[in-house]
């Protein structure tokens, strides 16, 4: 399978087989107007299978977005036809407007203004707990 | 300078929690010294949940110290039932008040009030989250009864899993040197790993877990007992198989120390049995009372610090001129 070489935009590389998906939501590319293309299962020598997005634009990325998931996943820039960086993003030490607090004893599920914030309590588990409430992010990653 | 406030026993140091239990003490020794102390400052106590001895302890302990209270006792009574945020509230009421202690059942309410707000915010219990006041009073309690807060064996009984005032006491006391914690719990209800990860393990806590309150009496310094609360549980068939799973009793206390003091942070339903009140080592009482003490003490802090003064010296030096 064939996805052509992008002039200007970004390549998330090493993502997790079956996690690509979860970052293009995350990432909310669905509200995107370039193309985007997701490859499930490209063979890995690292990893032995692996989930790879290419963003047709170099449009605002939500890095910390990308680091909450993981911070293995490469992010290689492309301008003009040419690699102008590969880098990987460590795990933020506070996220915040992409993910939800799920205890429903939070104060965030009553007060609809405030922002669903979270801190890396342990950064070696990746552990995130909401500002609020202090329970745990419970996350699929 | 930032505006402090009490959310969490953890945004005081040791040294601060130290210093309150001393003007707690000073207060409880020379009341008069203290009683026009808060003269022309308000307190408004903002409880959007039901209770009896942590808003007329905070009221009290206004009035005590020569102060005003406005406020509500519950939500109904508010702006709330109208759909008003805590936000706007907290907004709201701090025009009118130099001083909020507020009580809400959602976890995390009052981290909100500290975004909002003007004046001081007290954490008064939020939901199963913290109650950091109630900490405080047991801490004094501990202190005035013990005459220390190091060295000892702590029992901690029932709701081991929803109990904030457990997890909060746990925190506090896991600051101080030579604390043993016995975790008496039924299953279902024991402490959450997140506690015993990351405040046990992490501070080198001594601690043992079971379900055996007789087998642990004997080795216990001090006994707090906590009520299997009916609010914290969605499901009402869970409560009802949990709730009597401790019931404290004069036999039970045959092979208890002497000295053993029995703390409960109260309201009780029925897991000490009444036939226990005049036994010597029932703090309980005594413990409400103390709730009054320190939080005279942390009113006097709280409006200190946000009054900015500059003067040199501990709360307790300058107190004392």
């Amino acid at each position: 399978m064939e996805i052509g070489a992008i002039r200007n935009g970004y390549v998330l590389d090493h993502i997790k087989a079956g996690m690509g998906m979860e970052l293009y939501n995350i990432l909310k590319l669905k509200n995107v107007d370039c193309q985007v293309a997701l490859i499930k299962n490209a063979e890995s020598r690292k990893m032995g299978k692996k989930d790879i997005l290419k963003i047709g634009d170099l449009i605002d990325v939500n890095l910390d977005a990308i680091g909450f998931l993981d911070p293995n996943i490469t992010v290689i820039t492309i301008k003009d036809g040419e690699l102008v960086s590969k880098t990987h993003i460590e795990m933020p030490e506070e996220i915040e407007g992409f993910v939800k607090c799920k205890n429903p004893r939070c104060i965030t599920t009553v007060e609809q203004e405030i922002p669903h914030k979270f801190k890396l309590t342990d950064r070696e588990k990746g552990t995130y707990r909401c500002i609020y409430c202090e329970s745990v992010l419970k996350y699929n990653r | 300078m930032k505006l402090r406030h009490l959310i969490d026993i953890k945004d005081f140091t040791e040294a601060e929690i130290d210093e309150l239990i001393e003007v707690a003490k000073d207060i409880i020794d020379n009341p008069v010294k203290y009683s026009d102390k808060c003269h022309g400052k308000k307190l408004a106590t903002l409880f959007f949940e039901p209770s009896t001895r942590t808003r007329l302890s905070f009221e009290a302990a206004m009035y005590e110290l020569g102060g005003n209270v406005l406020g509500f006792s519950e939500a109904q009574s508010s702006s709330a039932a109208k759909g008003e945020s805590v936000a706007d509230t907290i907004r709201t009421v701090s025009n009118y008040a130099d001083i909020i202690a507020m009580r809400h059942p959602k976890e995390g309410a009052p981290t909100v009030a500290a975004t909002r707000t003007k004046v001081p915010i007290i954490n008064a219990g939020d939901g199963g989250h913290n109650h950091p006041t109630q900490t405080l009073t047991d801490l004094l309690t501990i202190s005035r009864e013990k005459g220390r807060l190091t060295n000892m064996t702590i029992g901690l009984v029932g709701d081991l899993k929803f109990g904030r005032t457990v997890h909060s006491l746990i925190n506090a006391m896991s600051r101080y040197e030579g604390i043993k914690f016995v975790l008496i719990a039924p299953e279902e209800l024991r402490i959450p790993d997140y506690v015993k990860e990351d405040v046990l393990d992490r501070n080198g806590i001594e601690y043992v877990e079971t379900t055996d309150l007789e087998g642990a009496m004997p080795e216990l310094d001090v006994l707090y007992m906590t009520r299997v609360q009916k609010e914290r549980f969605f499901n009402e068939e869970d409560y009802l198989r949990l709730k009597d799973s401790y019931i404290l009793t004069p036999d039970k206390l045959q092979n208890a120390k002497e000295d053993l003091s029995i703390l409960h942070p109260l309201p009780r339903v029925n897991e000490i049995s009444t036939a226990i009140d005049d036994d010597p080592r029932a703090k309980y009482f005594t413990q409400a009372l103390n709730g009054k003490y320190i939080r005279m003490a942390l009113i006097i802090k709280l409006l200190e610090e946000a009054d900015a003064f500059s003067i040199p010296g501990s709360t307790a030096e300058r107190w004392a001129k």
